[in-house]
């Protein structure tokens, strides 16, 4: 009946990326069912911060049960920068794998983008390692030079970068890297700040492309219950009966025109 | 030995409940816990009609708790009377109702549909604002909440519990007030009103500026709550606020509950009601207490 529970999983390695990016590797049952585009809620061992910190799956080894969470510390005290000090060994509460991911049979025999904006970079590279499409293009926006995983989408697929100061790649956003390099697709999968996204959502519906969304927003259960991370939804949702989606529960993943960001 | 308490003539087998609002209706939980193991599940409040809720962010943490205002959104009674009892009804379980809405007629349209529906209690939240009296919540004016309790009372044809308010100067006072408006229980506390900023945006955490603070951080001003209420009147007492183990939820029965209601601490745990169905077993094995209801108050 109750088949799912908060699990201990084991810290095996922890590297810093860049600056203030963080790469774990968890031993943990959640490994075995995961899919791109899916989260795990991570709690951290301070009773005082009782939150799941909800952080999307970075690259899935289902052989030996692991997933690679990479994140982002967003600042001093904070759950993340606890999560920074674990080390080999360590166990973390998980919860997961939730949410529904990115539906990657849509991509079969059509041009792809997989496009990621800051810390929404890490879910498209397992993304990219399992997506099969006629032509997987990854456009990717950062900050600065600091462009973490950039070997390993080099490994799954055409790269495109952009940064915020022009030192890497096409100075401006993902969207500018698109038209400077004069790319164009049929489907898109996006995982970014709310301003790329919206950016993405415009460009795909002017374009008529199918396109896919992964959203983000304060959670306090992650499973569907509490209705905190909400998003408008154009049909009225089959739970509450308005139209607002679950984003935990519902998404994070969700078809562009479902919603209005 | 036994754990079975009588709250309102209602038979739980054990003084365990949620708190409404952290556990839906149950159907996101069942793949954490055995809701046949509960006491009771109280749902999500519900109204006569769907309500949307407020903007985001919604949630906030703060130390040793959690704030919302997620602004009660809900399906509305008619999908909940479709979908949500029949749910619940799968499992051993008493189901409690909770039921808000903005207005007297709002909440007597919900109890009203109830009352031939197949639910156990009704418990009403109190702490939403009266509309058409400027937005003051009833649970934080004696009068307003014994008339809303005398009003719900007229329709229900299951025993209502009243779920009071902490934002008030004294809370004995508002439960006897609905005591004498005819209520069957009463439960509590509902949050504390509480405001938290971020620094680094320098703007309110929560779209709705304020929010209501849950979590063991309360845990202490639910107790003296309970303490005062359950000494000053009769009818049985649910105690909530910061319940998060096994400890906490005896403190609360020490301090005069007859039942206990877990909230905050779903989310930090999705089982961890079962765990404090089992905390409580043990207690009472350890200390040889024969019946729960030994140990209802007994702190005077």
């Amino acid at each position: 009946m109750a088949e799912r529970k908060k699990e201990a999983a084991v810290v095996v390695s922890q590297t810093q990326l860049a600056d203030g990016i963080f790469s774990m590797w968890l031993q943990t049952e959640a490994a075995f069912s995961a899919k791109p585009g899916q989260f795990i809620s991570m709690y951290t061992n301070d009773g005082s911060k009782l939150l799941p910190r909800p952080i999307s799956i970075c690259e899935i080894d289902r052989e030996q049960g692991r997933l690679r969470m990479v994140y982002r510390v967003t600042g001093e005290k904070t759950g993340t920068e606890q999560f920074s000090r674990l080390k080999a060994g360590d166990a973390i509460p998980v919860i997961g794998p939730l949410g529904n991911g990115f539906p990657i049979e849509k991509a079969t025999g059509k041009k792809a983008f997989l496009m990621g904006g800051g810390i929404g970079v890490p879910p498209i590279l397992e993304l990219a390692k399992q997506l099969e499409c006629e032509k997987k293009q990854i456009v990717v926006g950062y900050r600065g030079a600091d462009t973490f995983l950039k070997e390993e989408f080099e490994q799954n697929g055409e790269l495109y970068i952009s940064t915020e100061d022009g030192s890497i790649g096409t100075k401006g956003n993902v969207m500018d890297a698109i038209r400077e390099n004069g790319l164009d697709a049929e489907i898109i999968y996006a995982c970014g700040p709310t301003p790329m996204l919206r950016a993405i959502k415009q460009y795909a519906e002017e374009n008529g492309m199918e396109c896919y969304i992964s959203l983000e927003e304060r959670m306090a259960c992650g499973i569907g219950a509490c209705l905190a991370c909400v998003c408008k939804s154009k049909e009225i949702d089959h739970h509450s009966n308005v139209h607002n989606k679950r984003i935990c529960k519902d998404g994070p993943v969700f078809l562009s025109t479902e919603v209005e960001i | 030995m036994n754990m079975k308490v009588n709250i309102a003539g209602v038979e739980w087998k054990n003084p365990v409940t949620v708190a409404s609002g952290t556990f839906g209706s149950g159907a996101e939980f069942a793949d954490f816990v055995d809701l046949g193991r509960l006491g009771a599940v109280t749902t999500k409040g519900v109204a006569n009609i769907p309500w949307s809720g407020n903007p985001t962010p919604r949630v906030a943490e703060t130390y040793g708790g959690m704030m919302n205002a997620i602004g009660l959104q809900n399906p509305g009674i008619d999908l909940f009377c479709e979908r949500d009892i029949p749910f619940l009804r799968q499992y051993d379980t008493k189901i409690i109702v909770n039921v808000c809405g903005k207005s007297t007629e709002d909440y007597c349209e919900v109890v009203e549909r109830l009352a031939n529906e197949d639910v156990d209690m009704l418990e009403i939240n109190i702490s939403c604002p009266n509309v058409k009296e400027g937005g003051i919540a009833f649970g934080q004016n004696p009068k307003a909440a014994e008339d809303i309790t005398k009003a719900v009372k007229k329709y229900a044809k299951q025993p209502v519990i009243m779920k009071l308010s902490p934002n008030v100067t004294d809370i004995a006072e508002m439960a006897k007030a609905v005591e004498a408006g005819g209520a069957d229980a009463v439960s509590l506390i509902n949050t504390l009103t509480g405001m938290k900023i971020d620094i680094h945006r320098r703007t309110f955490a929560l779209a709705n500026r304020t929010g209501g603070v849950s979590g063991p951080a309360v845990h202490p001003i639910a107790v003296r709550m309970v303490y005062q209420v359950a000494n000053a009147v009769k009818v049985p007492v649910i105690g909530m606020g910061g319940i998060s183990n096994a400890e906490d939820a005896i403190e609360m029965i020490l301090a005069g509950a007859s039942a206990v209601s877990v909230g905050t601490a779903n989310f930090h745990n999705p089982a961890v009601t079962m765990e404090i169905v089992q905390g409580i077993e043990d207690y009472m094995k350890k200390y040889h207490v024969e019946d729960i209801s030994d140990l209802v108050g007994i702190v005077k």
